[in-house]
């Protein structure tokens, strides 16, 4: 049932960002800190194997936060391990992060060329 | 800029109704949770619709489109009104990673291209890479040492 895909994509997006609004309300932490630490927990949750089990019930509800891209990294870095040794431990994480760190790169340098910034 | 006077903070925090909390809370829930489902909606496109077969290719195009929307949105100044709105729902997705990457270029972007543009483009999402990569690369080699329990 595809709705039901959407459903539990938006409970389990809305579950992360609504910890990271927790966070800022109570904390005052800075956003920087707040990707670090989503991050952070997706790697870990990753490497111990509990994300698998988020990612197969939230779908992109579980790959669209920044904790998805820590698990992806995670994960590119211990399929590479598992395949190529220690070059793959070392590339793995990266080669899983590059085609969105790639593009953000080039967009944002293309956009920050065209948009003007506003006076403040 | 000073940095504000701890007591002042703690008067504000005091001050501020624990209403707002929930306000907040309840905002971030939705716009993240909608973000979410444009995500899942590109997954169903470029799954079904473009037919990429590879499912790794298909969260790469995803998270591509994603960047290139925000991207958008943050050259024409309406993704931080997004923001102000949502707070950490416009954070915690990948949006919000990109968003700051954007900001951070346009921002800089008087002083200079080389120097001003794209030095300062990282300046939020810096720490994001160091330590995604860093932390990647110790899951790596914790993977090395311990093979057995992971495959």
């Amino acid at each position: 049932m595809i709705w039901m895909d959407f459903l539990k994509t938006f409970l389990i997006g809305g579950a992360f960002c609504l910890i990271g609004q927790i966070l800022i309300n109570n904390t005052k932490i800075t956003s920087a800190r707040i990707l670090v630490g989503f991050l952070l927990a997706g790697v870990l949750l990753e490497t111990v194997g509990v994300y698998k089990y988020i990612r197969e019930f939230g779908n992109s509800g579980a790959t669209v936060p920044i904790i998805g891209f820590g698990s992806a990294l995670a994960r590119g870095a211990i399929e590479g391990a598992l395949q190529n040794g220690i070059l793959g431990a070392v590339s793995g994480g990266i080669e899983a992060a590059a085609p969105g760190i790639a593009a953000v790169i080039f967009i944002a340098f293309v956009v920050g060329l065209v948009a003007t910034p506003k006076t403040k | 800029m000073n940095a504000p006077d701890k007591e002042y903070l703690a008067l504000i925090r005091e001050r501020m109704p624990k209403s707002r909390h929930f306000a907040t809370m309840f905002r971030a829930f939705w716009t993240g949770g909608l973000i979410c489902c444009i995500g899942e909606a590109l997954t169903l496109f470029y799954s079904e619709v473009a037919k990429v077969s590879v499912e790794d290719d298909v969260s790469s195009l995803t998270t591509i489109t994603l960047i290139l929307i925000t991207a958008i949105l943050t050259g024409f100044g309406i993704y931080d009104k997004i923001g102000a709105y949502a707070g950490a729902g416009s954070i915690v997705p990948i949006t919000g990673f990109a968003n700051s990457v954007v900001s951070s270029a346009i921002e800089h972007k008087r002083e200079g291209v080389v120097l001003g543009l794209c030095s300062n483009m990282f300046q939020v999402a810096g720490p994001v890479i160091v330590f995604g990569i860093s932390s990647s690369i110790l899951v790596g080699i914790i993977v090395l040492i311990f093979k057995g329990a992971f495959i």
